[in-house]
């Protein structure tokens, strides 16, 4: 089977997973569901450790630093505000 | 790729989805997010130790300047301005995710190899997908700060203009997917498949950032909800189609969370406004010229005072709220919880009702209320509050409008069918509000004639002081 097949098997059935554990999310903590999906999204870095680790030529390494920068931003503050809004949430 | 390398990535991709099931309530949510960010932190370490990286100055540079800007945005941002963070945040995930398909379509046109049919289909579909959700989270981000005009803006033959940018894009990515197509394209442009990928690549970028400009102007500041959070799911997409790009599972696993939140939210925004997403993204809902046919306070009214609104609610013993974002705007959310606390006080039960779309976000409103120190277990839904509002003796209405307007039960209104909140239902009502102007859906609300309702005119944060000097006299 192809890799890209593979892939789409996998992204398939993580949807479905994540339909399901989020469609449990109250609406209540929807702000926070979104902030920290946004973080996750970050995950971007990954990729953009890869391209700019093994970049050997200038433009590839130039896209993949900028890459690298805007998806911490992202992760770092995504979780990091997640966690602030979380922290209010209190029961009295 | 090792399979130590993948097996870090299925712990971390476990993590992730156990994160978010947390998030199933507020009591655990916060270790869930805790969760998720260890889940992105295996996987972090394990691509650093994985692949071979051979310049770690600028690899070190660039996630210390990024985790710098992010995590003092995280600290600085007001709860009121969380939405236009999200936005932000959305736009830079989404241009991550271009750039890294850009630099890998650089690298493979460098080395001289053509692109093969899937690497091609996905470069082309990642960029696209980044660069749209880039370029619209910066409009929308434009629109909710402030800086772009709120307004939906249309202009003559928009929907063309999007169509033929379309159409554009579907052949310049088919051009540098396929070389068969290249090769048919490329002498209109009086050039061989060979000359054409670093141009109509940029021109692929170029028509996705205008594209995701485009989409996002038209759509009024009401519908930012479901604007942000569909950019959200873009966002999940495009790091998802990076996986692809790279053969890399954790990506696309990720991103398949995110796009899967996303449309959840959309779909439940739409759902709160009863609205389609077609409609949302095409329909400039809340323009000028529907406001004009309104004519307001020509019905009489029953107005109060401070005082006699803290007599009502003094007296009352059960008091439901329905902040709206007029309560956010006026930044009266800790007036409204210092009114609160002294009727819990006094005896008087107190619970908040909030309305899905109550805010600039999904969830917005609670997290103000939370942010005001409101205990998460008095924030009640749509459906569990609309169950108490005819047992309820008193319902303060704050800057609410649309979503408390009972013509959404007449049919033949323009919001027919939205799910409002039944404060009608309550003994009386109580109004803050500036004056009777219409809301987003430009309607008059009916709301404010009925018997039982008493308007309480003004700034909600000057009545709501007031509110709070008249009940601890009462």
């Amino acid at each position: 089977m192809g890799e890209l097949l593979i892939g789409l098997y996998i992204f398939v059935l993580a949807t479905l997973a994540g339909r399901e554990v989020i469609s449990k999310v109250p609406p209540t903590l929807h702000t926070p569901l979104m902030s920290g999906a946004n973080a996750i999204s970050g995950i971007a870095i990954i990729g953009a450790l890869v391209v700019t680790g093994g970049a050997t030529s200038l433009w590839v390494k130039v896209l993949g630093t900028a890459g690298i920068v805007m998806a911490t931003i992202n992760v770092v503050g995504g979780f990091m505000v997640t966690d602030r809004m979380l922290q209010m949430f209190r029961k009295r | 790729m090792g399979s130590i390398a993948q097996i870090a990535y299925l712990i971390s991709a476990v993590l992730f989805v156990s994160g978010i099931k947390k998030l199933s309530s507020p009591a655990t949510a916060r270790s869930g997010n805790a969760r998720a960010s260890l889940a992105m932190l295996v996987a972090i370490v394990t691509v650093l130790l994985d692949s071979r990286i051979l310049d770690w100055t600028t690899v070190a540079a660039a996630v210390i300047a990024g985790a710098v800007v992010g995590g003092v945005l995280a600290r600085t941002i007001q709860m009121t301005a969380m939405p236009q963070l999200v936005a932000v945040f959305n736009g830079f995930g989404g241009g991550a995710s271009a750039a890294v398909a850009a630099a890998e379509f650089v690298r493979v046109e460098g080395s001289g190899a053509s692109l093969g049919l899937g690497d091609g289909v996905t470069i082309v579909l990642s960029t696209l997908i980044g660069a749209v959700t880039f370029s619209g989270s910066l409009i929308a981000f434009g629109k909710l700060q402030g800086i772009v005009t709120g307004r939906p803006v249309t202009f003559p033959l928009q929907k063309t203009l999007n169509a033929l940018l379309f159409a554009g894009i579907i052949v310049v990515g088919a051009s540098l997917a396929d070389a068969g197509i290249g090769g048919a394209v490329a002498p209109l442009f009086g050039a061989t498949a060979l000359d054409i990928g670093s141009p109509f690549f940029v021109a692929l970028v170029v028509a996705a950032l205008v594209l995701g400009a485009l989409l996002v102007i038209p759509i009024g500041g009401a519908d930012m909800p479901v604007v942000v959070s569909l950019l959200n799911s873009y966002s999940g997409l495009a790091a998802a189609a990076t996986g692809f790009v790279l053969g890399n599972w954790i990506l696309i696993i990720a991103g398949a969370l995110v796009g899967a939140s996303g449309l959840i939210l959309t779909q439940l925004m739409c759902k709160a406004m009863n609205r389609s997403l077609g409609n949302v993204a095409f329909g400039a809902f809340g323009t000028e010229g529907q406001k004009a046919r309104v004519k307001t306070g020509e019905r009489p009214v029953r107005d109060v005072d401070a005082e006699q609104a803290a007599m009502i609610l003094a007296y009352a013993g059960s008091v439901a709220v329905v902040p709206g974002y007029g309560l956010a705007v006026a930044q009266a959310q800790h007036e409204l919880k210092k009114v609160c606390d002294l009727l819990e006080e006094r005896g008087v039960t107190v619970r908040f009702g909030v309305h899905p779309v109550a805010g600039r976000m999904p969830g917005h409103m609670n997290v103000l209320l939370a942010e005001a120190d409101v205990s998460y277990d008095k924030l009640l839904d749509l459906d569990d509050i609309n169950a108490e509002f005819d047992s309820t003796d008193v319902v303060l209405v704050v800057g609410a409008n649309d979503v408390v307007n009972p013509a959404a039960r007449d049919p033949d209104s323009v919001i027919a069918g939205m799910p409002i909140l039944d404060v009608d239902k309550a003994r009386t009502v109580i109004v803050m509000k500036r004056s009777l102007s219409p809301g987003f859906a430009g309607i008059d609300n009916d709301l404010f004639y009925m018997e039982n309702t008493l308007m309480f005119f003004g700034d909600a944060k000057d009545q709501m002081s007031e509110l709070v000097r008249e009940v601890r006299e009462a």
